[in-house]
């Protein structure tokens, strides 16, 4: 028994000797996360991660069978779901997770927005954040193509052309993105290489910032928490991250993929028809729900607004939104130092009262 | 005269003046309606002017001037006259081809060989001209979904001549024909599915040289589309005995106008149309009930492997391999009631056949994927039992740990 023993020690000092795991538990014995009626809201960025950590595994098994040209996509996919056993359950799950991936990325950035997580000295951490949120995006972009079919063929067309649209850069950015003039066969092979290899490169060297960034600055309690317990002459209350937040965490992991599991099983990604590019665009093309909001307020502007054409006025109007709401962290507070509560609080309600009922609406018009 | 048209056309297309059109649009009436409507006319399009159909000189702007029978004013085109004067440019492949290469210019000839034209040229007004079709003032090209004879709106044109009883009393003419083409399968397929390739009136009346089909050459009339089908009835025992009883070969089953969705009920049963000449314990009885209880067998398999896989589809199910497979079945259950028209079992049979063949293994497809939603479907609501017991055990876990008395709790929030 005491040789058993022994030897365990052995082991582990064997270990602790090349990987230095010591530093880590330590590390884990003294990280913390505020504890208050906001902490909930924390959960949400490592459910993102744990959904990228599908997608890449779901991703993986895909690639086994998956060939990325006009004549065979739509086949390799169809033969994932139809042949390969439970190859339905990984294509679904692959494209179920990448929806609720999006969808924990923007409730995730929209918290940090509202508790002011993005707060000196985590400027940095909110921009690598916001990267994240438009590499998943850029993703969900390029991964519609793949399967080949006549919706992701002509959202595809649609949104090169939006591309094709911004100033100077647009017709050959256009180009570019299409591998030529249409949306064809060099088309789906370059955004099969970004969905596969490009964009998986800057997404892990951002996360990887991302998350050292996190663990460098710690999780940040909100203003009105921190005022609360200042007056009473506490500190915030903490809990220990592990054991007590990571099973947590772990609690809220299992129930993404139970609503996963839900969505995967009951409703099954539809595969649709193949792509003919010859064939008219059929009625009521449109784009995945994360670019609803803008797709229809393209829409209702005009095709030309005083001298402006109505689709460059939308693009430049997204342009500065966006780059409005990522510099976030260098408006909220004015040079006094003050925060500017009701214009980030307004905006960002606003925004999300623009892209979801703007959303539904293009749905549902 | 050929020259004398491209001449006049010249000059017109060169001159940008038009007398007529400034004085007429200010006046009130008949006078000025013209003006009005030839802003969207092809003619206008092109460069044409009035004085082009009806003479005059439309850069004078006396009116007396341009308007004299000296300038070749020629007035309000005589009804008998409109088709000769339209074909004075329509004809001349000089004047046609600068504007359209393509175009042809046998209208008139063939107008002339029509009954409309035959009539008018005997002085009978009440019949049809180039304008009562084409319209006036503003023609628009055929092509042009607000033209008169675009093949959608064509039918309706015939049928204000021809289901006026006043105008068709003369002739001892019916005019039903258009009540009863719109209950036909082709006004279905030109006016709800807009197919514009779906027969109008023109297709088996010709357009300008419209004339009825006569009993004998009614199958060559609907054998232009239906080739397959005038193939086999010409080899038919049909054929003859339908010649030989003066009786028009597919209208005698299908009827001209009112040509409705075929179904096995035309075969056998109480409104079983060869049941009209056949008795039902004859060769020929027997042999339209065999075939349309085949027809019918075809047409219940598919129908039930239809309603399995749509199941399937509905659950989210990917089945469209079984669904192309699907419309294979159904292109057989086509051949099949072609080869109704050869009146003989065996040529039925063989798509029949073939088409069952399909749909048995299109409806196993169907529940085989039936089969596998319910394994998914236990399958998640294993998998879900498992999650909500690791759940509940992690939340068992925390409030264990928690109970436990906290050992120095770091509160140094940053």
């Amino acid at each position: 028994m005491a040789k058993i023993e022994t030897d365990r020690v052995g082991q582990a000092g064997w270990l602790e000797e090349r990987l230095g795991l010591d530093s880590v538990r330590k590390l884990l014995a003294h990280k913390t996360v505020p504890r208050h009626s906001g902490t909930a809201w924390y959960y949400f960025g490592g459910i993102t991660l744990f959904l990228f950590l599908i997608q890449v595994g779901t991703g993986i098994l895909l690639l086994l069978y998956y060939r990325p040209s006009p004549a065979e996509a739509y086949e390799s996919v169809q033969f994932i779901v139809t042949r390969v056993e439970f190859g339905w359950l990984i294509r679904s799950v692959h494209s179920w997770s990448a929806n609720l991936m999006i969808l924990a990325a923007f409730i995730h950035m929209f918290s940090v927005a509202f508790l002011r997580s993005y707060r000196r000295p985590r400027e940095v951490t909110w921009l690598s954040g916001v990267a994240l949120l438009g590499l998943a995006l850029a993703f969900g972009f390029s991964g519609y193509l793949l399967p080949w079919n006549t919706i992701s063929y002509f959202a595809t067309k649609v949104g090169t052309d939006m591309a094709a649209a911004v100033p100077l850069i647009g017709p050959p950015l256009a180009r570019f993105l299409r591998g030529g003039e249409e949306v064809g066969g060099a088309t789906l092979t370059r955004f099969f290489g970004f969905h596969v290899a490009v964009l998986p490169a800057i997404t892990t060297l951002v996360l990887a910032i991302h998350l050292v960034l996190v663990q460098r600055f710690g999780i940040s309690s909100p203003r009105s928490v921190e005022k609360k317990y200042q007056a009473v002459g506490r500190p915030v209350p903490q809990m220990p991250f592990f054991p007590n937040f990571f099973l947590r965490e772990l609690m809220a992991w299992y129930a993404a993929l139970a609503v996963l599991g839900i969505l995967a099983a009951i409703f099954p990604w539809d595969l649709g028809d193949k792509a003919d590019p010859f064939a008219p665009a059929p009625a009521g093309i449109k784009p995945e729900w994360y670019f609803l909001a803008p797709f229809y307020t393209l829409k209702l502007i005009p095709s030309h607004v005083w001298f402006m054409e109505g689709e460059l006025l939308g693009l430049v109007g997204f342009g500065l939104l966006g780059a409005w709401w990522v510099m976030l962290p260098f408006w909220s507070n004015d040079r006094n130092g003050s925060e500017r509560t009701l214009l980030v609080t307004g905006t960002g309600v606003l925004l999300i009262a623009y892209l979801s009922t703007f959303s539904v609406l293009g749905y549902w018009k | 005269m050929r020259i004398a048209a491209f001449f006049l056309v010249a000059a017109s297309l060169g001159s940008a003046k038009d007398s007529c059109v400034e004085c007429h649009s200010v006046l009130e009436g008949v006078l000025a309606a013209p003006t009005a409507r030839f802003k969207d006319d092809v003619h206008k399009r092109r460069g044409f002017s009035c004085a082009d159909c009806h003479g005059g000189d439309r850069n004078l702007d006396d009116p007396k001037a341009s308007m004299s029978s000296a300038r070749g004013f020629r007035g309000k085109i005589q009804r008998t006259a409109t088709a000769k004067l339209c074909a004075s440019c329509h004809s001349d492949t000089a004047v046609i081809h600068r504007f359209k290469p393509q175009q042809r210019v046998d209208q008139y000839a063939q107008y002339l060989t029509s009954t409309h034209g035959k009539r008018m040229a005997a002085g009978d007004t009440n019949t049809a001209n180039c304008t009562d079709c084409h319209s006036v003032h503003d023609i628009r090209e055929v092509r042009d979904a607000q033209s008169p004879v675009h093949p959608l709106r064509l039918p309706e044109t015939c049928s204000k001549c021809h289901s006026d009883a006043e105008r068709m009393k003369k002739y001892s003419h019916p005019t039903t024909q258009f009540e009863e083409y719109r209950r036909s399968v082709h006004w279905e397929a030109l006016a709800k599915r807009g197919d514009v390739s779906a027969p109008g009136c023109a297709s088996c009346h010709g357009s300008h040289g419209a004339t009825p089909p006569q009993v004998t050459s009614v199958a060559a009339v609907c054998g232009t589309c239906h080739v397959l089908f005038e193939n086999l009835y010409d080899q038919s025992p049909h054929k003859p005995v339908f010649t030989a009883m003066g009786t028009a070969g597919c209208v005698a089953c299908h009827g001209n106008h009112e040509v409705t969705k075929p179904s096995p009920a035309m075969l056998a049963g109480s409104e079983s149309i060869c049941g009209r000449c056949h008795e039902t314990d004859s060769a020929g009885g027997k042999l339209a009930v065999e075939m349309g209880a085949r027809i019918r067998s075809l047409e219940q398999a598919l129908g039930g492997s239809d309603e399995v896989l749509n199941q399937a589809r509905r659950a989210g199910m990917e089945v469209s391999e079984a669904l192309v497979r699907q419309v294979e079945g159904r292109e057989n259950l086509v051949k099949a009631r072609v080869a109704v028209h050869a009146f003989e079992l065996a040529a039925v049979e063989k798509p029949i056949k073939e088409g069952l063949a399909i749909a048995a293994e299109t409806h196993r497809a169907g529940q085989a994927a039936l089969k596998e939603r319910d394994f998914r479907r236990t399958g998640l609501g294993l998998a879900l039992i498992a999650i909500l017991v690791t759940i509940i055990g992690l939340w068992l876990a925390i409030r264990s740990i928690e109970r436990r008395p906290e050992p120095e709790a770091s509160a140094s929030g940053r």
